[in-house]
């Protein structure tokens, strides 16, 4: 995690950050999501300029409903920092950081597939790891866990109990 | 036919001919094919033998991990992560367990710890062995797949002594460890570990003595450093292209700082320093396991804490590994109570406090992340993997472009992902 | 003398036609025999690794295992050349439509076994993204169980396998 002076470093810009179990998260607004993110990395006393994940977590009736968390460490300094944006339910778009950090493309259309959430300006946002024809977003909150009685293109599977074949 | 009687060729056909060489072809490798190490599929765009484009198309083994860890209690949690990337398993309950106890506020024993660092570099021999064996085989060194199994199966064996299975053990836990190490164990990896380290010098001379395994090694899929920065890849990838980046050495856990091990590095970024980085990499693992067996003291494998560590105690029985006897006699016939904490913490398990924790560990292939959330109930909020092999596998399109259409076997049997991981 | 009914092999003869035949065949009898014996001893699977049974498939294609006891060692890449599909692993959604492809270019007869519980039901991974059971995508004939099978339950499965082959085969 960063420490001492780079927290209050980082404090100065985005005062919304929290250090919890050795770790500091800073919270941003998401217009501000590009900014932040390319200032991090380029400051030569944090130098956080290597992605390690990018996903979401889903609080179904609360404001912001989605919450992005990028994590960020430092190959240089060897420490971390997450980045979180919260995004509303009705308007669930973030800008992509793939032009900062390569490797968010197909973290960014995994959080797509998974979550919905579309990211403006990626080169590719299709779906990563389910069938391009899947409806839904199955790691919303609000979706079924599903295994039986799953339907995907018109094949039906019953419960286990009422297989016949 | 002489030059003059012969067919002319007139300008019309030479520009037709042209434009047909300009025409590149798609070739779809996978998902079913020998050796795209599982359930990979590259779309190939190819000007004759060259690679022209790549896309790796992954998604064939998504299983939903993630979701089911949702609906599943914190201890039963360790199970489903150990079947992501089938290859490290301990490493993958590693990530979460420590995840989970930072989130709990508590540290496993120190006897636990040891035996956590011992089986996590156990297992990355194992791994190494089998990215060995199938590399090998799929450049054609068929007796190298024989090897590295044969190596694999004697730690297997003792993954099976120490935990009662082979694979996805499900042996660390929230805590601590589920049970102590047999007696016998530590002789047997003892014994073990010079002949690993005999038999891993044999390969690695073999293969690099042999020609066609250097030829087509040696100047085959670069990866810059800055480039496998850039694409978030981890592990010896980024390793043997000169960044000495490992999670045990810069973000110590499991008191990882006080072992002595090389972070090995190459300079090439190559396939064949790959190779070095990864051969390099099993030395130095057997190296801590020496370690660990040196500092092994008896003491407690998992907390004390009643609210944390699972009730029941495990031996090995006449049927195999289950409760022991004596324990369900306890709670059967003796203590109503341990009945009553039992049943509880079995159905409904530890409540972990409301927070988030991202923790790496270094895994075979790189950065293993668990990014965990709670809500403080009973059950994960959220648990995200972050896999190594996922970044890693970004990173092709750029190794292989340029290169021949059979050099892409070996790119991706040196970047070694195992789709379990990546799809989740 | 009477004879006794083959069953199934009719060779697109009415059932007297077939009858008459039988008094005549007795070599035919032996010939079915003979096939599924052969079809028995020098079975050549798919490679159709999927997930963690893949790797003790592997195992037991390897040295200390070793398939090629009862002719198996030949882990075909080409779906064409082979008559038996291990399917090793979980399938997931995406992947059943390849399954059922990689089946259907499998010349007749073939076989499949559905190894690990994965694959047979699921397994533990109820969820969304996993197929329940691959018997809804292709017929299986042996189911075995284990998360992941250890080689020799594998070996027993397709030992099990060849008992199927060699008394309920039909020459076709």
């Amino acid at each position: 995690m960063i420490t001492g002076e780079l927290v209050d470093r980082v404090r100065t810009r985005h005062p919304d950050l929290v250090v919890a179990r050795d770790e500091a998260t800073v919270v941003v607004d998401r217009s501000e999501l590009l900014d932040a993110l390319r200032e991090l990395r380029d400051d030569p006393e944090l130098a956080l300029d290597f992605l390690s994940s990018i996903t979401a977590t889903d609080w179904p009736g609360r404001d912001p409903r989605f919450w992005v968390s990028y994590e960020l460490s430092s190959i240089e300094h060897r420490h971390r920092l997450r980045v979180k944006v919260g995004l509303s339910e009705e308007d669930p778009h973030a800008p992509t950081v793939t032009g900062l950090f390569p490797t968010a493309d197909w973290y960014e259309r995994e959080t797509y597939d998974f979550y919905g959430i579309v990211f403006d300006g990626h080169p590719d946002l299709r779906r990563i790891l389910l069938p391009d024809g899947w409806e839904g977003y199955p790691l919303r909150k609000t979706e079924e866990l599903g295994g039986v009685d799953t339907r995907f293109k018109g094949a039906f599977m019953p419960p286990v109990d009422r297989r016949t074949t | 036919m002489s030059a003059e009687t012969g067919p002319r060729v007139d300008q019309a056909d030479l520009a037709a001919a042209g434009e047909v060489r300009q025409e590149t072809m798609i070739i779809n490798m996978g998902p079913q094919h020998p050796s795209t190490h599982g359930v990979l599929r590259l779309l190939l765009e190819l000007d004759g033998e060259e690679v022209v484009s790549c896309q790796p198309i992954v998604g064939y083994l998504h299983t939903g991990i993630e979701k089911n860890c949702e609906y599943r209690t914190w201890q039963q949690g360790v199970t489903y992560v150990t079947r992501a990337d089938y290859l490290s398993p301990f490493f993958n309950e590693l990530a979460y367990c420590l995840a989970a106890e930072r989130l709990l506020g508590i540290e496993a024993p120190l006897r636990a710890r040891v035996i956590r660092v011992l089986v996590s570099e156990l297992n990355r021999v194992a791994s190494h062995l089998v990215w060995l064996a199938t590399g090998g085989m799929e450049l054609g060194a068929i007796s190298m797949m024989l090897y590295g199994f044969r190596e694999r199966e004697m730690l297997l064996d003792v993954f099976e002594a120490i935990t009662g299975l082979r694979m996805n053990h499900a042996y660390i836990r929230i805590g601590g460890v589920v049970m102590d190490l047999p007696p016998g164990a530590e002789q047997r990896i003892r014994d073990l570990v010079p002949m690993l380290r005999g038999r891993i010098k044999e390969y690695e001379d073999i293969l690099a003595q042999n020609p066609i395994w250097v030829d087509r090694n040696r100047g085959i899929g670069y990866l810059e450093a800055d480039e496998a920065l850039a694409f978030g890849v981890t592990g010896p990838m980024l390793r043997a292209a000169g960044v000495a980046r490992d999670v045990r050495r810069d973000e110590p856990y499991c008191d990882y700082e006080t072992y002595e091990f090389d972070v090995v590095t190459g300079r090439e970024g190559d396939c064949y320093a790959r190779f070095e980085v990864r051969v390099e990499e099993m030395k130095q693992s057997l190296r801590i396991v020496e370690q660990c067996l040196d500092r092994l003291e008896p003491g407690p494998v998992m907390v004390e804490d009643p609210k944390v560590r699972w009730p029941g105690q495990l031996e090995v029985g006449p049927d195999g590994i289950g409760n022991s006897n004596r324990y369900i006699a306890h709670i059967m016939e003796g203590s109503m109570e341990a009945l009553i904490h039992h049943f509880k913490m079995v159905t409904e398990g530890v409540s972990v406090p409301a927070g988030e924790v991202y923790q790496p560990v270094e895994g075979p292939r790189g950065e293993l992340g668990m990014y965990v959330v709670s809500d403080g109930g009973h059950k994960p909020y959220r648990v995200k993997i972050r896999d190594p092999s996922f970044a890693n596998l970004q990173a092709v399109p750029s190794m292989v472009a340029g290169g021949l259409v059979a050099d892409v076997i070996a790119v991706v049997a040196s970047v070694d992902p195992v789709m379990g991981g990546v799809d989740r | 003398m009477p004879v006794e009914r083959l069953s199934g092999f009719q060779g697109g003869k009415t059932d007297t036609e077939a009858e008459e035949e039988l008094k005549r065949g007795i070599l035919l009898a032996s010939l079915d025999k003979a096939v599924r014996w052969a079809r028995k001893q020098s079975m050549w699977p798919v490679t159709f690794g999927l997930a963690c049974c893949a790797i003790e498939m592997m195992a037991a294609g390897a040295g200390d295992y070793d398939l090629s006891r009862w002719g198996m060692e030949l882990f075909r890449a080409s779906p064409r050349q082979a008559d038996l599909m291990i399917v090793a692993g979980r399938v997931a959604q995406k992947m059943a439509p390849v399954l059922r492809t990689v089946y259907d270019q499998m010349p007749e007869p073939k076989w499949v076994i559905s190894m690990g519980v994965c694959a047979s039901a699921g397994g533990m991974f109820t969820n969304y993204a996993i197929v329940q059971g691959v018997d809804t995508i292709v017929p299986v004939d042996i189911y075995v169980p284990g998360c992941p099978p250890k080689p020799e339950m594998l070996m027993y499965g397709i030992l099990r396998l060849h008992e199927k082959v060699r008394t309920e085969g039909r020459f076709k």
